[in-house]
């Protein structure tokens, strides 16, 4: 089960779930996915160790997106 | 649909010529020159006093308070940028439509999770001892902390500090961090482009400003970098 959630003040929200095969479940979390990106969250795909991916199409085929938001210099 | 490994951030610093070893290494011999500048001056002030009316001591000795004290302040600029930082109130988890409510639960703990499960065994264990988070990259080895990362270059003789971070106060402190790592994960030298550079120097400089708490993490990365 492949999760979309997002990084906010509840520690984080999941805003989604679906398989490959589950269209309209899929479906769905690219609906939430892109309106996430209209609010000014980025997509991101963990990638494993050391490794992460800026995505701003919702990929179907991994365990885990995260929205989050930009980071400035402070 | 990936778009690569360029950080989207970098559209708000396009003035900022890109982070790389060779950025790094000229910034540390700037921060080496400016604190001999600011450093050899006032020790050499208090030895000519001295040498020339030795009842000016009290003034030498002022002199090479400054001398002492103008470094520190510079390297407990560097430490601050991984001090832990007050939170704000949190917002609703309820934000958007059609949301699949997480469990109620304290926002930390629920973040702490999500950490964990980006970090390695080890680097968890030292997040939670330190509250840093241990990153190998290719620049060096990175500390990455709620609202700031230390860099530590290869071969550990040198420290950068980058003060960075999340633009919502209201994320729980490992939330922060989670933002930064994977920030950093996905463009290192895009990372630190964005981030403000804040320090550079030995690392012993910093580590003294440091909390006692965030101690063993250098010392860690210190270790992992040679």
């Amino acid at each position: 089960m492949a999760r979309l959630i997002r990084m906010d003040g509840t520690g984080h929200t999941t805003l989604g779930e679906w398989t490959a095969a589950d269209d309209a479940a899929y479906g769905a979390a690219l609906d939430e996915f892109r309106s996430q990106l209209e609010l000014g969250y980025i997509g991101t795909v963990p990638d494993g160790p050391g490794k992460a991916t800026h995505v701003r199409e919702l990929p179907r085929e991994v365990d885990l997106v995260i929205m989050r938001r930009p980071i400035a210099g402070g | 649909m990936a778009v690569g490994q360029a950080l989207p951030e970098l559209a708000s610093v396009p003035w900022r010529a890109r982070t790389d070893e060779r950025w790094l290494r000229r910034w540390g011999r700037i921060w080496r020159a400016w604190t001999l500048a600011y450093t050899v001056p006032f020790a050499a002030a208090a030895g000519v006093m001295l040498w020339l009316e030795p009842l000016a001591a009290p003034v030498a000795a002022a002199a090479l308070a400054h001398a002492w004290i103008i470094p520190e302040l510079y390297a407990f600029r560097g430490a601050s940028v991984v001090r832990p930082k007050p939170s704000k109130p949190r917002a609703s988890s309820a934000e958007a439509p059609g949301v699949v409510a997480t469990p109620a639960a304290d926002p930390e703990l629920v973040a702490q999770g999500l950490l964990g499960d980006l970090l390695g065994h080890d680097e968890r264990e030292l997040q939670r001892r330190t509250g840093l988070a241990l990153e190998r990259g290719e620049l060096g080895v990175w500390l990455v902390g709620e609202a700031g990362a230390l860099l530590l270059t290869p071969g550990g003789r040198r420290l950068h500090c980058f003060c960075v971070r999340v633009t919502a106060p209201e994320l729980p402190p490992s939330d922060r961090i989670a933002h930064l790592l994977l920030a950093l994960r996905v463009d290192e030298g895009g990372f630190a482009t964005v981030a403000n550079h804040a320090f550079a120097g030995a690392p012993w400089r910093v580590r003294r400003r440091l909390p006692k708490r965030m101690r063993p993490a250098l010392d860690t990365a210190r270790a992992a970098g040679r």
